[in-house]
């Protein structure tokens, strides 16, 4: 590592050559305040707030874009550094509303951290506030550009993220704002629900749609049995709302406060991701052996991630899984299975789904197949930050509840279910079960590391019987478009695919850094997560889908097997291409 | 070919052809025919003569007479009287009086102190005419670079010459082209900023119309410097006649082989390729300027990276103004020695101004650096008309400050103008005189800047409109003293923490404007008046009793009927009902209206 050495504030400090000042101060336990800067992305340079000194210069630097260079002289607080950014601030705030105390962001906002650390107690200036309608055309996300402080995180995150290039700055000057292209509606733009933009806003301008209301008038009905099923990524993060480190597993914990709410069964969408594996490896297997379908295969249990392929790579639809995603699956089979278990019509449940996805709100209406029972198979989707809010707000003190356990019969999960929620985890689900259908045998080594980790795409090779299975996994948007022009090159050249499986999550780090979990995602809290997915898989009883006691029953008692006729009605989907923009 | 013995040269600037010079031209050719001197007469259209006050201009070679504000019904007289009888037409000359003994252009006080280096060409040569740029030493600095210079050559001869950069920043060209150089990469490239945006700002306009050969030329120099082979020219839409003749210009350089694949046989490739811009005044700083040629919404990126080293589609790149650019050719001609003879100490060459406002001769001048304010406002621009006091000078546009009486003999080079807290900036220069409100002045350019802020930065998208508000509220009467400590607050962290240039300088009027003219603001503030007059809201229009002579010519004009009074009566106006549009204080021929 090349090094180089500079003075913060007069101490002298050796750094790695090139990173920020900001990250060189970060090292030595100096906080600069930001407000636009995010480590997930480039610095943007935009609220000029992490402004410094540099030694023997009077202009000042931004800290966030600023490499540091040998001999640098670099000071990060003084009172003329504290006036300008007060100024900055009071300026930023004198273009805010300041209702925080009817602001989703209340008490968790990084505008309102600013004001309070720099103990700003009037308004000097004129205040001007923006009078601009709501976007709420999707039904996943908010926009409110009147709070919106222009940061540029949402419209980075899209662009550069994911690559969906659905907002954008549009006008000049004080009337800049954020929208789609030429002032479309959310709804009408290439927007795919993914939220990555209300997980990185800095304050209340773009966030989920609340439907913890829908949940509650629910339980409130006698007449609805009300069936919840939470996803992977949920228990290792809704924690982080009370106190525990990200990673850390409270599924047993979320089971019980579910329950002290008041629903009536409490279900684990890990059930569902057996049973998606068990669709998806026999789908996969017979693509390979039987040639019945297009390689390679596509996975398609991220509904932001199928919404992006329908609009911007619809060549792709036959290389996609029918399967339809563990949480749908978990919806239709608890509106007929479970329902025909319990003895009430699919109309008497009310499903309703904990998601750290704000476009699974989108996915449950997405085709006339997510009405496979009769009825919409899952009624509502509340995200990790929703279910956090109901929590509190019963009075449930989380972290004093014991352990419980889900209700069966579909409630019960095997390691390769959980590993669902991060990247990575549902190829090497998908792996452990489609070698025991191709082989009878299970995989010698149930971790396989070559699609672990956290680079953007990462390939490897798994031996299944001496046939080579080459897969490859993405994950962020952005890095799925290099994947895929690979497959559509060799596909134009008539040669061999490059790959036989590809597994895609629209989020960076798949479903533990979805655009509905608590606020602060970083590269590190990922790490976490991850770790807890992997270490919740790594404890489990079984650990392959095709071994999970449940799913052998449902086979057995309502589905017959995989591909059946019953599951092609339940559990699969279809895809359609859709245009960008609605005109 | 027939030899002429005249040349009509006709200005075919932007300003001119605006006031018809086209049709003079067209007039002028068919006049010569249907006259018959057509074989004799060679009628030229030329780039800006610079001396718009008086255009159209037409200059008739070799008598180098000198007519100004003609007409196309002018055509016929001029080749009747002159061309076919010899006699010069006395009406339209500039200079009356003296015609018969003032011959030379360079006599008159507008050009005397000019050194015309940038616009060495301009109302010489038909831009649109290749030969013409060649028959005045064009692509000559081209040949020589390719066939006698090594690229570092090249750049110690500007570093010898000591040219900055013309755009505002006054960086030196040399490290800047070195800087590029040295990077290892196959793609660079060069960048023409033709972005001109400061109001009242028209000399890269008026370089690129009249000698557009010499920036293609200085380009592919840099080309061949740096190792680059491909170039934009961003310049803005509105500039139609500069495109129309850059792509002329690109054409007749691509058939001579000056531009494109393999120039004159050395192997070398350099293409340029006209990127327009939207109208976008940020898009004159650099970083947006190559986001815009990206594609991209044109808003400013930090520096470092470079465009240097990281600039258009991330590759390393030669980004300098046209200004920069006309010197380059004249510079590898003459030798940096030469050059560097030009100007101060630190400030090479000259520099070339847009001199507007209220001024005797407004135009185009180009003079060396050093040259003081007080020469180039009252030798060259003739002083303030209609017997006005001179006020204060705007350089630098909205990103500038005013200089004031007091400061008119500074020499004018980028440390002296730095020093009184304004810049050199691109080469706007806007003179004002004693009716101009100094708090109006400033509130005029911050309302450019604010809106023409990208909205990046938040002290400078929330920071300047509210600082226009507050000087509104000002100019209204509805100031307060702690305006002035809001004032100074917004301004220092806007200088300070905004992005780029644009919202970094954007307070520079004011505080220019705090500095030499508090007292006008506290009289706004505390007084409620306007020492100008100027500001509607704090001024009163009144009729002296003892000079009023009951004409009623004001009352006639008053649009709101606001005055009254019986024929030979004194007349007096109704507060009330008065808009201040002034009409009658400009209609009155016996002075009797006075504002308070």
């Amino acid at each position: 590592m090349k090094t180089v050495n500079i003075k913060i504030n007069g101490e002298p400090v050796e750094v790695e050559a090139g990173i920020s000042i900001l990250a060189a101060a970060k090292e030595m336990n100096i906080n600069i305040p930001t407000l636009c800067y995010h480590s997930d992305l480039p610095a943007w340079a935009a609220c000029g707030i992490c402004v410094v000194k540099l030694e023997n210069s009077p202009k000042m630097m931004r800290a966030c874009a600023t490499p540091v260079s040998e001999g640098m002289g670099i000071i990060t607080h003084d009172p003329e550094l504290h006036q300008i950014r007060k100024t900055v601030i009071e300026l930023i705030l004198s273009t805010h509303p300041n209702d925080c105390l009817m602001c989703g962001r209340n008490q968790n906002c990084e505008l309102q951290s600013l004001a309070a650390n720099y103990g700003i107690r009037e308004q000097p200036y004129e205040v001007r506030l923006r009078d601009l309608p709501k976007d709420d055309s999707t039904p996943s996300i908010i926009l409110n550009p009147e709070k919106c402080v222009n940061c540029g995180r949402c419209a980075n995150v899209c662009q550069v993220l994911q690559d969906v290039w659905a907002l954008e700055f549009v006008g000049r000057g004080e009337n800049t704002r954020i929208a789609p292209a030429a002032d479309a509606a959310l709804a009408d733009s290439p927007c795919i629900k993914c939220g990555q933009c209300s997980a990185h806003c800095p304050v209340g301008a773009i966030y989920e749609k609340d439907e913890t209301g829908k949940l509650l008038e629910a339980i409130r009905d006698e007449n609805k049995h009300v069936a919840v099923q939470i996803a992977p990524a949920v228990r290792v993060a809704l924690g982080e709302a009370f106190g525990y480190e990200p990673g850390d597993i409270s599924t047993g914990k979320i089971y019980a406060a579910l329950r002290r709410l008041g629903v009536d069964a409490v279900f684990d969408t890990n059930f569902a991701a057996d049973l998606t594996i068990m669709e998806e490896a026999t789908e996969f297997v017979q693509r390979l052996t039987e040639g019945s379908g297009e390689i390679p295969q596509l996975t398609s249990c991220c509904p932001a991630w199928t919404d992006y392929m329908e609009k911007y790579f619809s060549d792709m639809i036959p290389n996609f899984s029918t399967a339809k995603s563990p949480m749908m699956m978990q919806g239709a089979v608890t509106k007929t299975y479970y329902a025909e278990k319990i003895k009430r019509s699919p109309e008497e449940i009310y499903s309703a789904a904990i998601m750290p996805c704000t476009a699974k709100k989108y996915e449950i209406t997405r085709c006339e197949k997510m009405y496979s029972s009769g009825e919409q198979d899952v009624d509502v989707v509340l995200t990790t930050r929703e279910l956090a809010r109901l929590i509190r707000s019963a009075g449930i003190d989380f972290n004093t509840l014991s352990d419980e356990a889900a209700d069966s019969p579909i409630g019960k999960y095997s390691g390769a279910g959980t590993i669902f929620g991060n990247t990575g985890g549902v190829m090497e689900a998908a792996l452990r079960t489609a070698y025991n259908f191709v082989t009878g045998k299970e995989l010698p080594e149930l971790n396989i590391e070559a699609v672990r980790g956290m680079d953007g795409v990462r390939s490897g090779e798994v031996d299944i019987e001496g046939k080579k299975i080459r897969v490859a996994v993405a994950h962020g948007m952005a890095n799925v478009g290099t994947v895929l022009r690979e497959v559509q090159k060799a596909k134009a050249e008539g040669k061999e695919p490059p790959y036989h499986f590809i597994e895609v999550m629209a989020c960076r780090g798949g479903c533990i850094a979805g655009g509905g979990q608590p606020y602060g995602t970083t590269d590190e809290v990922r790490a976490k997560r991850i770790a807890g997915l992997y270490k919740d898989d790594a404890a489990a009883e079984v650990r392959a889908s095709h071994l999970n006691p449940e799913i052998q029953q449902i086979y057995k008692e309502f589905l017959g097997e995989p591909l059946s006729k019953k599951s092609h009605d339940l559990l699969h989907t279809k895809y359609t291409s859709r245009p960008l923009y609605q005109i | 070919m027939a030899a002429f013995t005249n040349f009509i040269l006709v200005c075919g600037g932007t300003a001119c052809e605006s006031s018809k010079s086209d049709k003079i031209y067209k007039n002028l050719m068919h006049e010569c025919e249907s006259q018959g001197v057509r074989d004799k007469v060679q009628v030229v259209k030329t780039g800006c003569f610079g001396f718009c006050e008086q255009g159209p201009i037409v200059k008739v070679l070799p008598e180098e007479s000198f007519y100004v504000q003609v007409t196309p019904e002018d055509a016929k007289e001029i080749v009747s009287e002159h061309l076919v009888k010899g006699r010069e037409v006395t009406r339209l000359l500039y200079d009356k009086a003296e015609s018969k003994k003032r011959a030379q252009i360079d006599e008159m006080d507008f050009y005397q102190k000019q050194v015309r280096v940038v616009l060495r060409n301009c109302g010489v040569i038909n831009p649109e005419d290749i030969n013409e740029y060649l028959g005045r030493d064009g692509y000559v600095a081209l040949e020589k670079a390719l066939f006698e210079m090594k690229p570092d050559d090249i750049i110690e001869e500007l570093k010898t010459a000591g040219l900055r950069g013309r755009g505002g920043a006054g960086f030196p060209t040399w490290m800047k082209w070195n800087f590029t150089k040295k990077v290892e990469d196959d793609q660079k490239y060069i960048v023409c900023n033709a972005d001109e945006g400061d109001p009242g700002a028209y000399m890269d306009r008026s370089t690129l119309e009249g000698d557009p050969h010499s920036i293609l030329e200085a380009m592919t120099i840099a080309g061949y410097t740096v190792g680059a082979n491909f170039g934009y020219i961003y310049i803005r839409a509105e500039y139609p006649l500069a495109i129309n003749r850059l792509k002329i210009a690109m054409n007749q350089a691509r058939e001579y082989g000056l531009l494109g694949d393999n120039i004159l046989d050395t192997g070398f490739n350099f293409d340029i390729e006209i990127r327009l811009g939207a109208g976008a005044f940020v898009c004159g700083e650099e970083t947006a300027l190559l986001r815009s040629i990206e594609g991209e919404r044109g808003m400013p990126t930090p520096r470092p990276p470079f465009p240097a080293t990281k600039g258009v589609f991330g590759q390393p790149t030669v980004i300098n103004n046209v200004e920069t650019w006309a010197n380059i050719p004249i510079i590898l001609m003459k030798g940096g020695e030469w050059f560097s003879k030009i100007g101060t100490e630190d400030s090479k060459g000259t520099k070339v101004f847009a001199l507007t406002g209220k001024i005797r001769n407004s135009g185009l001048v180009e003079v060396p650096m050093g040259t003081t304010l007080r020469e180039i406002v009252f030798d060259i621009g003739g002083g303030i008309p209609n017997g006005k006091e001179f006020k204060a000078v705007q350089t630098g546009g909205p990103s500038g400050g005013v200089i004031t009486k007091d400061y008119l003999d500074t020499p004018i080079d980028y440390v002296h103008l730095q020093e009184l807290g304004s810049i050199m900036g691109s080469g706007g220069m806007i003179v004002m005189d004693e009716d101009d409100c100094m708090v109006d002045v400033s509130k005029f350019y911050l309302g450019f800047t604010v809106d023409e802020s990208c909205g990046k930065c938040a002290p400078c998208r929330v920071g300047g409109r509210t600082l226009y508000n507050i000087l509104e509220r000002i100019t209204e009467g509805e100031g307060e003293m702690e305006d002035l400590d809001r004032i100074k607050s917004i301004a220092q962290a806007t200088q300070k923490a905004s992005l780029c240039g644009l919202g970094q300088t954007a307070p520079n009027p004011i505080i220019s404007t705090i500095t030499y003219f508090e007292d006008e603001y506290k009289a706004h503030i505390k007084d409620k008046r306007c020492p100008a007059g100027h500001c509607k809201k704090l001024i009163t229009y009144h009729i002296l009793p003892d000079k009023c002579i009951g004409c009623g010519l004001c009352a006639r004009r008053c649009p709101t009927n606001a005055i009254s009074g019986e024929i030979r009566q004194l007349h007096t106006i109704d507060q009330e009902l008065c808009i201040k549009c002034g009409e009658c204080y400009n209609v009155c021929k016996f002075d009797a209206v006075y504002v308070r």
